[in-house]
């Protein structure tokens, strides 16, 4: 418990560092490009909601910064992130609303699903370290060393354009209207499964090599020579013993790794036009719409954060070591 | 004390590495073990005492490898007998811990740091004993604990929950899980204080005489194996240099390497004496002497020490000693120059 | 993509001062003698001399359109042309300096960086440890990639070498968290003692004796980082997030996204520049293999011993150790 609380306050202390660091990052940078925006929508944007902007981007010159930064903290304790430029007038939180769920399930289940998968195959691959399995490692060097995007720039081409089995875009039949319908789940998992697919391509490399090198290591620790001269099954030296350790460090490494992941993988979201935050991201960025932006990093950034403190809930379930009994 | 042999190791040879550059570790290496018997294997660290235990069970990790002899294990209990260097992978687990069990050095890292005790215990009752109920398992594992003076509450405690001397008591107590015919065990003090050393040694020696298995053990302090073993074997540079019983060997070392080891350590009886301990160090493995291996160490060196290399023979006095081997050209010699503080006893 | 946490972790073997320069000359040799090693610097080197001269010996200029929009290769446009008629073998080859320049300059960085906060962290312990281990926990947790997107979306045109700064800015964490683990425990061994029982400065300790025998945990963080920057530099030119008049392989990709390059079919607009990014990546990787390799033997003799192991089909593995009565060493 004592673990899992630590990790709580450094999540939170994380959470207000990201949240200050998006705070400042546009009132030290210069901020002409906003101010000539808004007045661009001049008219067309309320008082209040030209305020918020204000706010967001530290404009107003009359208030201290300490004041400046209170008020921030109101705005977005409020649910208030301002407005798009880009969608004018609709508001920031709307839109991440409407794609967070896209990219949650797309993102979310892939990434998972190549964890998973990767462990596996390290695992085996590991246990048999010596055999032909090892000829995989330079497949998984190779695959590992390439940009997602470009993975998933291939993937279209091959499976969307010179052999059309998969839509190349979207996240559902453009025909169809987003409802709990099974046509319309039917087509939105028929749509993710070339990203997915890319995704998973991508990123499992690393998971294969990372689960590998960590059998090998506990391989060679006492308590699996044990387990062999108990005369315990193949299988349950492997992973009962073996693979049972050797998933720990992975498990940190995976809560590690995900800041990164997630910076792949929204990219891929951008080549597929996948209705998602990171496609999302991507117009915002094209369209100098600073405050979507800006709520889009905010909302990723707490999203690796929470799935950071389940991967730690996981490794504490992992590993009794963390849950010290008195 | 000698009964019929249980474990009879002949010629076994081990390399570690597998190209031009591997290293012999174990040379024609010959031991037997008989029924209750309590062999001490002695020598510095690097000798290839531990290489020993674990080639003869298979255990040996890479880059160890076996490159010649046969290990015949012989059960007192029915007429089975086989070769564990060509037993098939499955016979070898079938017959793990039924009739060989292990206590590895360093109790620290020997259990699975995300199970419960009572888990690691009853894991090896399962695989070898399917009929059993859990139940069963689990009541077997109660008394195991018992036997070593752990209470049956510890069965759900996590290794890193308990000191270091009950991690090694638990070890123990895996091991005679099965009531196996032989128990290896691998400096198992090594890692304790000495009272926590003494208290599971004197456990040992009574569930020794209650259950009756043969023992292996393994360390480099030849003062303890005075006192617990029947027979020594001492090693030196991956050879057996000398093998007899523990009064024989206490008395009249025979090769003057186990005079020395005998002289590292203090006597725990007897009068005071000078600690003589041995000048030099170890042989470079990969490149041995082509006489004695301990000739550039030894006191009493010949030419001859330094041209051929003495064979493990019983020694001049075979009518005495019948069952005692030495490895030295020099051993009758070495008889006499025996200082008599040692031969008092 | 290469994440840091994938990268192979470097394990130092005990290297006390005596055994350094020994180990300097014929380990040296040995670091390039190993096949990795010498396969990712002949890659690595054959980009950098595209960097050095590639806008002289590109055919034509990259920007220039003509009137053959969208050949695929031929005799006169090797790797084929974009829409607009601009020679794509030209592009890449214009475009690499900007990619390593990047790489490199990132990389560097953030090294002195991660050195800086790494080994202070490592080496003062208490309080300003725990802050300085925070602050780089803290930077590994946010999202750099999306980071530096906002970063890089909000200034003007951000060039080179902008995204270079705001990618070691973000990038330094990792190597200041392994090497922060190094130096704890080269803390504590014996020579550190002894050099400051001798009673030489905190500041000559770390530099002659901590950051010698961390070379390798640096340098094997410096080309992590490097891999890192290149792609996240390609990114951010694909997203078009920084100025897409500088070429690099990002912005060929970039164009031929915007030009709907697949949709056409023109595989040759993105299959090369592509190609150029995991040749660069997989260089990287196996100079980073090569350095593993190098400091932890254990992973190098099973390399060497594969073949000898098939050969005599030997299986070599933990818990069942392999008879083999072929030809052992001859009985002496």
């Amino acid at each position: 418990m004592r673990y899992l609380l630590r990790r709580a306050a450094f999540y939170l202390l994380t959470a207000w560092a990201a949240i200050t660091l998006n705070f400042l990052i546009p009132r030290m940078l210069p901020g002409d490009p906003v101010r000539s925006l808004i007045a661009r929508f001049q008219g067309r944007i309320s008082v209040e909601a030209t305020e918020s902007l204000y706010i967001l981007f530290g404009l107003d010159e009359q208030k201290s910064l300490w004041q400046q930064y209170l008020d921030y903290w109101g705005n977005l304790l409020s649910g208030n992130l301002g407005l798009s430029f880009a969608y004018f007038p609709t508001p920031v939180v709307d839109i991440i609303e409407q794609s967070l769920p896209w990219t949650l399930a797309l993102v979310g289940l892939s990434t998972i699903l190549s964890f998973v998968l990767g462990t596996m195959l390290g695992v085996w691959v590991g246990w048999r370290r010596g055999t032909w399995a090892d000829g995989l490692l330079p497949v998984t060097n190779f695959l590992s060393a390439i940009p997602y995007f470009w993975i998933g720039l291939i993937a279209i081409a091959v499976f969307a354009v010179a052999w059309p089995i998969f839509p190349a875009s979207g996240g559902f039949d453009p025909g169809l209207i987003p409802s709990a319908t099974p046509e319309f789940i039917g087509s939105a998992i028929y749509h993710g499964l070339l990203p997915a697919f890319t995704i998973v391509i991508s990123s499992v490399a690393g998971w294969i090599l990372g689960m590998r090198n960590m059998m090998v290591t506990v391989s060679s620790e006492d308590y699996v020579t044990v387990a062999h001269a108990k005369g315990l099954p193949e299988r349950r030296v492997m992973i009962g013993y073996a693979a049972r350790n050797a998933v720990l460090p992975n498990v940190s490494g995976f809560a590690l790794s995900l800041g990164f992941i997630v910076g792949g993988t929204l990219v891929t979201e951008m080549v597929f036009t996948y209705p998602g935050i990171g496609y999302m991201l991507f117009q915002a960025v094209g369209a100098k719409d600073y405050p979507l932006m800006q709520g889009f990093f905010l909302i990723i950034t707490l999203s690796v954060l929470v799935a950071n403190m389940l991967a730690d809930i996981a490794y504490a379930v992992l590993d009794p070591r963390t849950r010290q009994e008195g | 004390m000698t009964g019929e042999p249980v474990l009879e190791i002949r010629n076994l040879s081990v390399e570690y590495g597998y190209d031009a550059d591997a290293v012999r570790v174990l040379r024609d290496v010959n031991l037997t073990l008989h029924a209750g018997e309590v062999l001490g294997l002695a020598g510095e660290s690097g000798c290839g005492k531990s290489t020993l235990a674990y080639a003869a069970t298979r255990l040996l990790p890479p880059p160890g490898i076996i490159t010649g002899g046969e290990v015949v294990f012989t059960s007192t209990r029915d007429d089975r007998r086989y070769d564990l260097l060509t037993a098939t992978d499955d016979e070898l687990r079938a017959t793990r811990w039924e009739d060989t069990a292990i206590v590895f050095q360093g109790a620290m890292n020997s259990l699975n740091p995300v199970y419960r005790i009572g888990r690691q215990l009853t894991d090896a009752i399962s695989a070898h004993r399917p009929e059993q109920s859990a139940r069963q398992r689990r009541d077997r594992a109660a008394e195991l604990l018992d036997m070593v003076g752990i209470p049956a509450d510890r069965l759900r405690s996590y290794p890193h929950q308990l000191s270091g001397g009950m991690r090694q008591r638990v070890m123990i107590a895996m091991a005679l899980a099965l009531e196996p015919q032989l128990v290896i065990m691998d400096e198992p003090t090594t890692a304790l204080d000495v009272v926590m050393q003494r208290q599971i040694l004197q456990q040992l020696a009574d569930l020794r005489t209650r259950l009756g298995f043969s023992v292996v053990f393994i360390t480099h302090d030849v003062s303890l194996l005075i006192e617990l073993a029947d027979r020594i074997a001492v090693m030196y540079a991956g050879e057996i240099v000398e093998d007899a019983t523990a009064s024989q060997m206490y008395r009249t070392p025979r090769h003057p390497y186990t005079d020395g080891l005998l002289h590292s350590f203090p006597p725990l009886h007897g009068p005071r004496q000078e600690l003589g301990g041995i000048p030099g160090a170890p042989p470079d493995l990969m490149s041995l002497p082509r006489g004695c291996t301990f000739a550039p160490r030894c006191r009493v060196a010949l030419d001859r020490c330094r041209d051929e290399r003495p064979a493990l023979t019983a020694t001049a006095f075979a009518d005495r000693e019948p069952h005692r081997r030495v490895a030295c050209f020099q051993h009758e010699r070495e008889a006499a120059a025996i200082p008599p503080s040692l031969t008092v006893m | 993509m290469v994440t840091p946490a994938q990268a192979p972790a470097v394990v130092t073997e005990p290297t006390a001062g005596s055994t350094r320069r020994r180990r300097g000359l014929t380990g040296n040799l040995l670091f390039f003698r190993n096949r990795k090693t010498v396969i990712g610097l002949v890659i690595l080197g054959f980009f950098t001399v595209l960097a050095l001269i590639g806008d002289l010996i590109a055919p034509y200029d990259p920007s220039l359109p003509s009137e053959v929009g969208l050949q695929p290769p031929s005799a006169d446009h090797w790797l084929g042309t974009t829409l607009l008629g601009q020679d794509i073998l030209s592009q890449i080859l214009v475009g690499t300096r900007g990619v390593l320049f990047v790489g490199l300059l990132a990389g560097l960085l953030a090294a002195v960086l991660s050195v800086l906060v790494g080994v202070t962290a490592g080496f003062l312990g208490g309080i300003g440890d725990e802050g300085l281990s925070l602050l780089s926990n803290i930077f590994l947790v946010i999202p750099a990639l999306p980071l530096i997107i906002i970063v890089a979306g909000l200034l003007p045109d951000a060039g080179g070498l902008t995204v270079a700064l705001i990618i070691a800015l973000t990038g330094w964490a990792w190597g200041a968290r392994v090497l922060r683990a190094q130096t704890l425990s080269l803390r504590r061994r014996d020579f550190i003692e002894a050099a400051r029982a001798n009673g030489e400065s905190t500041w000559r300790i770390i530099v002659f004796e901590i950051l010698p025998n961390l070379t390798a945990v640096i340098a094997s963080g410096f080309i992590g980082t490097v891999i890192f920057a290149i792609l996240s530099e390609i990114t951010l030119a694909f997203m078009g997030v920084t100025n897409i008049s500088e070429w690099n392989w990002g912005t060929i990709l970039f164009w031929a996204q915007s030009n709907q390059a697949l949709a056409l079919g023109a595989w040759w607009w993105f299959v090369p520049a592509g190609l150029c990014i995991a040749a660069v990546g997989t260089a990287l990787t196996l100079i980073n293999f090569g350095i593993d390799e190098f400091v932890n033997p254990r992973l190098r003799t099973t390399g060497k011993n594969a073949k000898i192991l098939r050969a005599r089909r030997i299986r070599a593995r933990v818990g069942f150790t392999p008879v083999y009565r072929g030809t052992g060493k001859e009985q002496s």
